[in-house]
């Protein structure tokens, strides 16, 4: 039962997230870099499902809307819909290998932008250019690290016992 | 093992309300972003709510200043001499420059003064280093790290060396944002400085490029003018460099030309910025005739002095673009305060 014995870990790995995204990037990197709060997200509701859920996901997504200045509501909404598809499929997406996973996470970050493109089309607002189309990709290459740190971090004292 | 899966068939009631809180949370979102999008008193919430996410603002900022500071320290002995050179030389060809500007703007105040028309004293400008992050890169804005406690106002324009960079829209206490002339929701009235032409300048939403809309076919616009800002609508001082006209095409209509227009300033990343202190004259001024000079409000000659707690950002008094310098010997402005 003694899961939850970093509960830091959780917040803690939110705030990096964030503070990932603000990170001054080369205007030639900046088309593909990944969405680390979607990946920290989706990582704490496979594992951690009673702690992270649509009310977390909604609550993260404002202050990432605050963080980055984008319209208030828009990051809440992505990650609201990223979160209720991970729930949907949680039970199978857990005994997934690693490298099937990080195929669902990647399908799951082309399915953000396409919600985000659909967000702004309806809105008027300019769409970002086809290179952004790529960060997905990224994620995706990302979600094995990212996944195997943040279980360390989170269970590393619970293994060595 | 608590959470090891949930079970294989969930229950009817248990997707019906996940589906409906998921609803629930996609309708609370989509209102605040129409809510956000429409502008209007969301806009005041935010501003508070912006307060709490300064320090992540300045963490953030931290890897950007530590790149500045390793340059700055990295810099061998040949490469700072010659960057000293090359100050050395600009400084002297601006300082030619400035010295024949100065008795331009002395014969222009004496014009003014003839003419009895009264303009504004020199801009006051305070220097702003901006913070290096990156935010939502469909909005083009920059962060300051200079906010309310150093005397950042929201309305103040903002320049650099090259022109005019955009105006402050938010200020916290210790960053300011500001809103470029390149985003997609930014216009500024300018005039062209060959003919005094008038038009408005959209952003696009690339930090490359502006645009021109409905120009009459009729009036004399051409590829390569330099637009300055025309100051009308107040909320840009006159005489400010925005850009140079790159190109010019029929729109779909063919009874008005479009415009790409290159920016005078440079938007991607600079080091610093200059705010201009003094507030944007009020519309019309310089065209007032005689009756109307002496209700010229002192408030704009009188420069606010240095704030105390302008720690840390430099302050100093520039000639402005189209005013008298104050030691050219100046036709004094009329101090009465009549309304």
């Amino acid at each position: 039962m003694s899961r939850q014995r970093h509960p830091w870990v959780l917040p803690l790995s939110v705030l990096v997230a964030l503070l990932l995204g603000l990170l001054p990037l080369p205007p030639l990197l900046q088309p593909v870099r990944p969405y680390w709060l979607a990946l920290v997200i989706a990582y704490w509701v496979i594992e951690s499902p009673d702690r992270v859920g649509l009310g977390v996901a909604f609550v993260v997504g404002l202050i990432a809307d605050l963080t980055f200045g984008s319209l208030l509501g828009e990051q809440a909404l992505r990650l609201v819909v990223m979160t209720f598809i991970l729930q949907r499929f949680r039970a199978r997406l857990r005994f997934f290998p690693l490298s099937q996973q990080a195929i669902a996470i990647g399908a799951l970050l082309l399915n953000d932008r396409i919600v985000t493109g659909a967000i702004h089309l309806i809105l008027g607002i300019q769409t970002l250019p086809l290179a952004f189309w790529l960060a997905p990709l990224l994620g995706m290459l990302l979600w094995p690290m990212v996944y195997l740190l943040l279980d360390a971090l989170r269970l590393g004292n619970w293994r060595k016992r | 093992m608590p959470h090891y899966a949930s079970p294989a068939t969930p229950t009817r009631t248990g997707e019906v309300a996940d589906t409906l809180r998921l609803l629930a949370y996609l309708v609370l979102a989509l209102v605040l972003i129409v809510l956000d999008h429409r502008g209007g008193w969301l806009n005041r919430a935010r501003q508070q709510a912006d307060v709490l996410v300064q320090p992540l603002w300045m963490v953030a900022g931290w890897p950007g200043r530590m790149a500045e500071k390793l340059y700055d320290d990295a810099g061998t002995l040949s490469q700072l001499t010659a960057e000293n050179e090359r100050l050395r030389n600009e400084m002297l060809v601006s300082n030619a420059r400035l010295a024949r500007l100065r008795t331009v703007a002395a014969d222009n105040a004496r014009l003014r003064g003839l003419l009895g028309a009264a303009e504004r004293g020199g801009l006051d400008v305070q220097l702003a280093p901006i913070l290096d992050i990156d935010l939502d890169l469909t909005r083009q804005r920059l962060v300051l790290d200079a906010g309310s406690a150093d005397g950042v106002r929201v309305g103040q324009s903002v320049i650099d060396a090259g022109g005019l960079l955009g105006q402050v829209i938010d200020t916290t206490p210790m960053h300011a944002s500001v809103l470029l002339l390149t985003d997609a929701s930014h216009a500024v009235p300018v005039a062209v400085t060959r003919n005094g032409v008038r038009l408005v300048a959209y952003g696009t939403g690339s930090s490359d490029r502006l645009r021109l809309a409905s120009i009459p076919l009729s009036s004399d616009v051409k590829v390569g003018d330099l637009l300055v800002t025309s100051g009308l609508g107040a909320r840009f001082p006159a005489g400010f460099l925005v850009g140079t006209v790159a190109a010019l095409r029929p729109d779909d209509s063919r009874a008005f030309l479009l415009g790409d227009v290159r920016p005078a300033a440079q938007l991607d990343r600079g080091r610093d910025v200059l705010l201009l202190r003094t507030a944007p004259a009020a519309p019309g001024t310089g065209d007032r005739g005689p009756a109307s000079a002496a209700s010229e409000p002192e408030a704009a000659q009188t420069d606010p002095s240095v704030e105390p707690g302008a720690a840390g950002t430099g302050s100093s008094r520039v000639p402005g673009p189209r005013s008298p310098v104050p030691d050219g010997g100046a036709t004094p402005i009329p101090t009465g305060e009549t309304p």
